[in-house]
């Protein structure tokens, strides 16, 4: 087993053979000081039974088994209002911290689930075939400080939006485990070999070290979040992440995730419930967040591959569809509704029209969030007002 | 035991590729080396039917072909092979191929539908009753887990015992090819069946399998066929069909995708029996059009179009190729496979063959250039190992932490594989895993695994063995009998496909050098 000592030695090798990083960038340049916390709704959420226009009779034609109560809405304004279990947002809501993106989609949209994810976690057109993450590429040519030891944490399975060259990104569910294994693995070796899978090995093992060290460090000395996350899956990831925030580890980016939107059949129990999870996690997180004065820090933003077909099918539940509303949420967010609401009238082939195209959405996180620069004169981003 | 020495020239041409260094220039060696080699195997290849001028393959050759083929290779099954040609060796591991386990089946498996959901039901219901009369949340056990989980297990441990480890390899290709979950299916002896019908076809015929496949009650209700009928199609298993199991993306409209779904409607399954049954009223009738193709059309005249498509054949190389012989098919060689592939009317065992005769899987800069699945790794350890495994739910948990939960697939594109096995997070628990077995052969003293439960952080440095806590066992492998008597170059040739990253020192105990090869990168690798 390593001590101490020779770990940092050890870490230390490591980082200097990994990169030559530049010093930290000048005030004018990224805001380090910030993080996402990206939450992905694994299947397609269905958008219409999430951000509801309750008061349009079109909804419940198109959806007599699946459509939720009007009663039962909690309306927003007099045209749209939330799922009920949505509720917990409604405070961030009325106190102008939680933005609702109607209508996020884009152009000849594609209903694989494996592809449409891929889509969105590159940026990419629907034709385009990328294998690079958005984040790493939005940050491709902004290096973070030295006091990060990584960049991104990952808590589900789905490293994508975080894949690439020049970001360094851990797959953690359990901090404690995660330090104390990666202090009994074997030594990372500085080695290069030229078999690629023996060099993937190597390169991980090096991130390991080197997150562990930091990790361990920084948990030790993390206060104790002032409020309980819900013990579910979901929650169990929050709660990861809220520590994260609350040690103050340098990082830019935690991702989560909530699975079991692919609703085919009998829908409505299984997304309530869902929906019920995610409010309640998400209320949960803001408030230990507030508490902690790191709100101001976070951007809470959520995103899945695609939304459902607006008409239900025979089954009591919905196929694979395109445009559907997401959530950004925090301190530093301009709150209410961006974009516009598709209209059930003129659906495109019995799916909604997108009002926005995500990686406008991207762009705004990066330029206006981050404060990354744009990419270079031609992109044609148009940056939106939420943050 | 037969020694290395038995093949002289081979193991003269093979130290010199593997004491090669691997890191760094070492490739080029190697690739040099290889040339000349690869002649020879050109010769050996035309001539395999003459066994006058068969040449026995070699060690490292039998290493390669038995481990890309099955688990971790025994020195007992590298014994064996090494002495064959190895044309003699592919036919070798094809005729062994099994279509029927031979670990019985749980008891449940007669279990119909109807009685699986009234079961649960009453399960349910009972719990709710003793929870209100109780006032606590009770712990019992779900129906649909506790069989999930029998069956899992009785996967592994036809995995851990079989003559042929290539037809549950070619099995969990099938698995990963043509998914189905307990999450999803729920009525879970359909899931045995369809495992099953992947035995039955390991290398049987594709387009059988695919006919079969459309029928088969786990794929219906996985993909939502049972509920697909007249006038309200489920899409679900006519888009993966043409996404996954066939074309592929790019070759098909998503008009096409509504049109087969029309033509599997009424395709469902009958609940008092649990097996296929198709409801001709609830069967789309009307004309439809998929792939240019024109008429009343039904599910089998879906699966016949498709597979008249060239592309079905290629993709279904591609992934085999990815599979078995490394992470970058040859688009001349998916071309030359999948024409055999058609051109065999999809039957399996031809191609299959063509594959391990072809030069690319033979290539020895292809060797270590695979992961190992969290299976692979796991049951390749035990059979080295010949720990015996007294409760299989321990590998179905740790198949599950590092990524692969057989019978529960991520999704329906299943496991990605590659690359994606190896995160900060599963390399981690695989080493921790790793280091469970090791300490497992001292303190169970080879009698058993029980004590190997990866990453339960109460219990990592607490639990008791034998009266003393685990941090004080020994990171090193009590031997058996099979590896006690193998001398430590040749140990290390059969255990790593590479030359390791981390060589012990000469002097390290027989044992503690075992561990640290099992404990090393390499050994991640096949």
């Amino acid at each position: 087993m390593l001590n101490r000592r020779d770990f940092i030695a050890l870490a230390g090798g490591v980082s200097a053979a990994l990169a030559t990083r530049p010093s930290f960038a000048a005030p004018a340049g990224p805001n380090w000081d910030r993080v996402l916390v990206l939450i992905e709704l694994k299947g397609g959420n269905d958008g219409l039974n999430t951000v509801i226009p309750y008061a349009d009779p079109l909804y419940h034609r198109l959806r007599p088994n699946l459509g939720i109560e009007r009663d039962a809405v909690v309306q927003l304004n007099d045209g749209l209002g939330l799922n009920p279990g949505l509720k917990p947002l409604l405070e961030p809501w009325k106190a102008g911290e939680l933005g609702v993106l109607l209508g996020v989609g884009y152009p000849d949209p594609n209903r694989s689930h494996f592809r449409s994810i891929e889509i969105w976690d590159t940026a990419s057109a629907s034709d385009e075939y990328l294998s690079e993450g958005w984040i790493a590429r939005a940050m491709a040519k902004s290096p973070r400080p030295a006091s990060f030891a990584l960049d991104a944490v990952v808590v589900d399975d789905n490293v994508l939006p975080v894949s690439g060259p020049g970001l360094r990104n851990i797959v953690l569910k359990d901090v404690e485990n995660f330090v104390r294994q990666a202090e009994r693995m074997q030594q990372a070796s500085a080695a290069r070999p030229a078999n690629p899978a023996l060099r993937h090995l190597l390169k991980v093992q090096g991130e390991v070290h080197q997150a562990a060290l930091t990790l361990r460090d920084r948990m030790k000395s993390a206060p104790q979040p002032a409020v309980e996350m819900p013990n579910d899956a979901f929650g169990r990831q929050l709660d990861l992440a809220l520590r994260l925030l609350l040690s103050r580890t340098p990082l830019a980016v935690i991702k989560v995730a909530l699975g079991g939107f692919d609703t085919h059949a009998r829908e409505r129990e299984t997304h309530d419930r869902l929906m019920r999870q995610l409010g309640a996690g998400l209320g949960s997180f803001r408030t230990a967040l507030k508490q902690a004065g790191l709100w101001d820090r976070v951007l809470v933003m959520t995103y899945s591959e695609f939304g459902r077909r607006a008409t239900e099918n025979g089954s009591r539940g919905t196929d694979h569809g395109t445009a559907a509303p997401h959530f950004v949420m925090g301190g530093g967010v301009k709150g209410g509704f961006h974009g516009r609401q598709p209209s059930l009238g003129d659906l495109s082939d019995g799916d909604l029209r997108h009002a926005v195209d995500f990686r406008d959405v991207y762009a705004t996180v990066a330029q206006r969030w981050w404060n990354l620069p744009a990419p270079a004169a031609g992109s044609r981003n148009r940056l939106l007002d939420f943050v | 035991m037969p020694r290395i020495s038995s093949a002289a020239t081979n193991v003269a041409r093979a130290a010199t590729t593997r004491d090669s260094n691997f890191i760094d220039g070492g490739l080029v060696m190697i690739r040099s080396g290889m040339q000349g080699f690869a002649v020879g195997l050109g010769v050996a290849v035309a001539l395999a039917t003459a066994p006058a001028l068969a040449a026995p393959m070699g060690a490292d050759m039998a290493r390669h072909l038995l481990a890309r083929t099955g688990f971790q290779p025994t020195p007992e099954e590298i014994a064996r092979f090494e002495r064959l040609d190895y044309a003699d060796g592919v036919e070798r591991i094809l005729d062994g191929m099994r279509t029927k386990a031979a670990t019985p089946l749980p008891g449940w498996m007669d279990m119909s539908p109807t009685e699986f959901f009234q079961l649960n039901r009453e399960i349910r219901r009972e719990k709710r009753e003793a929870e209100r009369d109780t006032g606590r949340i009770l712990k019992i056990a779900n129906l649909m887990r506790q069989q999930g989980g029998e069956a899992k297990a009785w996967w592994y441990r036809e995995m851990l015992s079989t003559p042929s480890p290539f037809t549950e390899r070619m099995v969990l290709f099938w698995h990963n090819h043509f998914t189905s979950s307990v999450q999803k299916t729920r009525y879970v002896p359909s899931l045995i069946r369809q495992n099953e019908l992947f035995r039955r076809e390991a290398a049987g015929n594709y387009a059988r399998l695919l006919q079969d496949v459309a029928r088969d009650p786990a794929m219906l209700l996985y993909l939502d066929g049972v509920s697909s009928r007249k006038g309200q199609p489920n899409e679900n298993f006519a888009r993966e069909l043409l996404e996954l199991f066939t074309v592929g993306e790019g070759h098909y409209s998503e008009r096409d995708i509504k049109e087969a779904a029309r033509a599997f409607t009424g395709w469902s399954i009958d609940r008092d029996t649990g097996a296929h049954r198709v409801y001709r009223v609830l069967h789309d009738d009307g004309d439809k059009t998929f792939l240019g193709r024109n008429g009343n059309l039904d599910g089998d005249d879906i699966i016949a179009t498709v597979l008249n498509h060239p592309r079905t054949a290629e993709r279904l190389v591609e992934k085999l190729w990815r599979e078995f012989v490394s992470p970058q098919p040859d688009p001349a060689e998916v071309r030359r496979l999948a024409a055999l592939l058609r051109n065999g009317k999809y039957e399996m065992k031809p191609l299959l063959r063509a594959m391990l005769l072809s030069p690319a899987f033979r290539d020895p800069a292809n060797r270590g250039t695979l992961f190992k699945s969290p299976v692979e790794l796991t049951v390749g350890t035990l059979r080295l190992l010949q720990l015996p495994v007294d409760d299989a739910q321990k590998l179905v948990r740790a198949g599950r932490l590092l990524g692969q939960d057989v019978f529960d697939p991520p999704n329906v594109k299943g496991w990605p594989g590659g690359e994606a096995w190896i995160s900060s997070y599963t390399l981690m628990l695989r080493e921790q895993g790793l280091q469970r077995i090791i300490q497992a052969t001292q303190i169970a003293g080879g009698r058993s695994m029980g004590t190997m439960k990866p990453v339960d952080k109460e219990q990592l440095n607490e639990m008791p063995v034998e009266g003393r806590s685990l941090r004080d066992v020994p990171m090193a492998i009590r031997m058996p009998e099979t590896l006690r008597s193998i001398d430590r170059a040749r140990l290390e040739r059969i255990v790593l496909a590479l030359p390791p990253v981390n060589p012990s020192p000469r002097d390290t105990e027989a044992g503690a050098a075992l561990a640290q090869m099992l404990l090393d990168p390499v050994y991640q690798l096949k």
